[in-house]
């Protein structure tokens, strides 16, 4: 007998699978192009907020995580508006952003380039963010910039004041609401000048990476055009934890002045191990020694405690400004957390409005039309007076607030007092400015 | 067939399969269940996978065979990725010149780092090369700035010569034009499948670097690797010299390493000294002990298994915790997460050292000996003797 080709059970599989293979496309359909990555699909809109949790600048970033939670409640309608209130612009109602609740993700840069993108990449590929916010190190921000630029999403830059990253490393997806190094050196000269003189040798300690190199140039070249020398310029380690190695050789060095180019936990410790040293009980030249912190925070002026006294910064913004913005802030920032907000806090949460006002005003999440929208925008009520996100390099333009170390601080957040508001017009530099020089925008990409 | 036994080419094509249907088969939930947070079949993590595996395979033909434990891998991973990026910023963004250049420098550094630490064995070998990695970061950190751009990384800049690179060409990583970026997104009922270029590329160099550690571990070199482990003075004393051996291996798994570290620079075109620091050399020795030293498909497991926990465990958070036990009485849920919360998120490494005892104490060959037991339960042959090429436990 000769066996039949097509069993029963044959010609079932066969059409089964057959029949399968046959339906499958009209399962399968390609992503719809929707012109730019992580178009928002449904009535929500993810937003990633990139911050170091742990490392030298954990402080910072925890507060600016705060301040960022803070934004997104004040965007979806909840709490009592904060700055929505007293922004220029009044495009935004509480209802979200174009009508779409706001959510966000969380990411641990732990203040390393190489996890920093490794987060942002997890936010941007897993959770299909549409814009990252964050920051902390210049380092950090550069590199995520750089990767948000080949992603095709929308960069707001936190924490970081490295001249680089509007400068040199400047992209046209990354927008940059914080001041800079050169800003710093602007704002302190004159400062500097009426207090200490024209004849001071200064010594300087300096983060060794992108920031640290930046504003030490800054403050060098500030401060020699006040007719000061230079001894030294001694680059330290990011998370050096001790700095007495680099403290002892400033006593015979014949400087007269420290200027300590560090940030976050470092600052709390070189700072702290220079008091103890003496340094601030000593004569040299002839003049008492001083210390200067080019770039200041509540959150370092907490840690350094008594060692912070008399000692001149500055900042990008502080809670004890008396506009009506920075009230509204501070109060809706110190009712849920039961403290006044630090500056690395406010520019986080103003980038975060800012962007959704953006978008707003450009009625699309598209990359390159919010990049549109927040060029060569004009605004004020945020806190700083009348800004300027200048088109050349997505730098925002601002007064800038000289600081000092208060000495008779009346309760535990006023530790630092306002000397100067330098006025906007006398820290503005050209967008080709040799210490910002070789950089190139390119143009926006608005990804997939 | 290719060389290998009917065994072996059982375990390859395996491999290929799982190498190329990762997409598919990473994504077992529907996008909008609740599991969907388990997905693993992302491309940035889908990567992580075939280059760490990539890295384990050649550590494995060092630490398996050899039994030397190295524990300064990260160093030619790291410096493959400074190469690369060199690549880029001298000639232009086609890896078919990255990653060849970071294979060559990763393995003109294990020549010099092998040649001096294998003149020494056992623990002070590894404490010789955890130092010589150690000096490579502080290198990369600080000293050598100029090349390295320190803490900031090496990234490329518009005004960088790339003198191959043509006007208007791609200015992301590519091949021959073909961007290692570009995703293809499929929907399948509910579930989505994403489809990248770049992880393409690395699982097929991992299928490469599969089927190379194979056919070393079948060769008659290989055979001599596992004379130098298991007993080192009785190849003295017969006339053989085990140092071009091991030298060989070293910079075998250099050369692994320094493509690794290729691919990595291919996939996001930055790199910094932190991929050289020693906690990233101990991760690969974690992959390779965790799947199974000396095992062929151990240090894929392995590999896989300690980025899954790092992206995904990571990933959860008290919010997620509060959502799968709700349901439980408030008394309860409030112990529950008590106790699950220092495991996750932040506490990701709790849960990999728990893992890691459990494996470590009950199954010392790894994941590879948990599934050969697994196997042995349901096979209906009688536990005949273990097949060459199978967990040897580990020292």
């Amino acid at each position: 007998m000769k066996n039949s080709r097509f069993t029963r059970r044959g010609v079932l599989k066969t059409g089964a699978i057959g029949g399968a293979g046959l339906a499958l496309p009209q399962y399968l359909r390609a992503d719809g192009h929707a012109g730019f990555t992580n178009a928002p699909q449904g009535d929500t809109v993810k937003i990633g907020f990139n911050v170091p949790q742990t490392g030298p600048y954990a402080e910072e970033g925890l507060d600016e995580l705060r301040a960022q939670e803070l934004a997104v409640e004040h965007l979806n309608g909840m709490g009592d508006g904060g700055m929505l209130n007293t922004f220029s612009e009044k495009n935004l109602d509480g209802t979200g952003i174009l009508g779409k609740k706001v959510e966000f993700v969380t990411g641990d840069t732990q203040t390393k380039s190489d996890v920093a993108r490794a987060s942002a990449q997890q936010m941007i590929e897993r959770e299909g963010v549409i814009m990252v916010n964050g920051g902390s190190s210049s380092g950090v921000a550069i590199a995520v910039q750089g990767l948000c630029q080949e992603a095709g999403i929308i960069f707001m830059a936190g924490l970081t004041h490295s001249n680089d990253t509007t400068g040199k490393d400047r992209k046209a997806n990354g927008f940059r609401h914080f001041f800079n190094g050169y800003m710093s050196g602007a704002a302190l000269g004159p400062v500097l000048e009426a207090e200490y003189g024209n004849e001071r040798q200064a010594y300087h300690l300096t983060a060794d990476y992108t920031w640290g190199w930046t504003q030490q140039e800054s403050i060098q070249t500030a401060t020699e055009a006040l007719g000061w020398g230079t001894v030294q310029n001694v680059l330290t380690p990011v998370g050096a934890g001790d700095f007495s190695s680099y403290i002892a050789p400033i006593l015979n060095s014949g400087a007269d002045t420290l200027i300590l180019n560090h940030y976050g936990g470092d600052m709390v410790n070189s700072l702290s191990q220079a008091v103890q040293f003496g340094l601030r009980d000593r004569q040299v030249n002839g003049k008492d020694f001083q210390i200067i912190v080019p770039l200041y925070s509540e959150l370092m002026a907490a840690g350094a405690g008594e060692n912070i006294k008399g000692v001149f910064g500055s900042m990008n913004w502080n809670w004890q400004l008396q506009d009506e913005g920075t009230a509204a802030f501070t109060r809706s920032f110190g009712e849920k957390y039961g403290f006044p907000p630090s500056g690395a806090a406010h520019t986080c949460y103003v980038q975060t409005l800012l962007y959704a006002d953006a978008v707003t005003r450009a009625g699309t999440f598209n990359p390159c039309g919010v990049a549109e929208a927040l060029e060569g925008f004009e605004f004020d009520g945020l806190g700083n007076g009348p800004t300027l996100y200048r088109a050349d390099d997505h730098q925002c333009f601002k007064d800038v607030l000289v600081m000092k170390g208060a000495e008779n601080p009346t309760n535990a957040f006023d530790t630092l007092e306002i000397v100067e508001v330098t006025p906007r017009a006398q820290v503005e530099y050209p967008q080709d400015h040799p210490m910002f020089a070789g950089g190139d925008l390119g143009s926006c990409n608005p990804g997939a | 067939m290719i060389g290998l036994n009917k065994k072996d080419f059982g375990l390859f094509l395996i491999v290929c399969f799982m190498a190329l249907a990762a997409p598919i088969l990473l994504n077992p939930f529907p996008v909008d269940s609740a599991m969907s947070d388990f997905n693993a079949g992302y491309p940035a993590l889908m990567q992580k996978f075939a280059i760490f595996g990539i890295v384990v395979i050649g550590f494995n033909i060092l630490f398996g065979l050899t039994g030397y434990l190295s524990f300064g891998h990260a160093a030619f991973l790291g410096a493959g990725s400074y190469a690369a990026v060199w690549m880029y910023k001298l000639l232009s963004f086609n890896v078919i010149f990255a990653i060849p250049a970071s294979i060559i420098v990763a393995g003109l550094l294990s020549v010099v780092i092998g040649h001096i630490s294998l003149r020494r064995s056992g623990i002070y070998f590894s404490i010789l090369t955890l130092a010589f990695a150690q000096m490579s970061y502080a290198l990369a950190y600080s000293v050598l700035t100029p090349i390295t751009n320190g803490e900031t990384g090496l990234q490329v800049y518009n005004n960088d010569p790339q003198v191959l690179m043509g006007e208007g060409a791609l200015a992301e990583p590519h091949l021959f034009g073909l961007n290692l970026n570009n995703l293809t997104k499929v929907q399948v009922g509910g579930w989505e499948f994403t489809f990248e270029v770049g992880y393409y590329l690395c699982a097929i160099f991992l299928i490469l670097a599969f089927y190379m550690s194979i056919r070393i571990f079948r060769s008659p070199f290989g055979m001599m690797l596992r004379a130098i482990k298991s007993n080192q003075n009785r190849l003295n004393y017969t006339g053989v010299s085990p140092k071009p051996y091991t030298l060989a291996a070293f910079i075998i798994s250099g050369l692994y390493a320094g493509l690794a570290g290729g691919l990595m620079a291919a996939m996001d075109p930055l790199t910094g000294a932190e991929r050289m620091f020693w906690t990233e050399s101990g991760e690969i020795v974690l992959m390779s002990i965790l799947g199974g030293v000396g095992t062929l498909i151990g240090p894929i497991l392995g590999a896989g298994a300690i980025e899954y926990m790092s992206a995904i465990v990571s990933a959860i958070t008290s919010a997620d915790l509060k959502s799968w036990f709700g349901w439980l009485p408030d008394w309860l849920e409030t112990i529950v997460i008590y106790v699950l919360y220092p495991f996750v998120g932040k506490g990701w490494h709790l849960t990999l050292g728990v893992v890691f005892m459990l494996v470590v104490i009950f199954l010392p060959g790894g994941l590879v000996e948990g599934g050969q037991r697994i196997g042995k339960l349901f096979s209906r042959k009688k536990p005949a003797t273990a097949p060459g090429g199978s967990a040897t436990p580990a020292e």
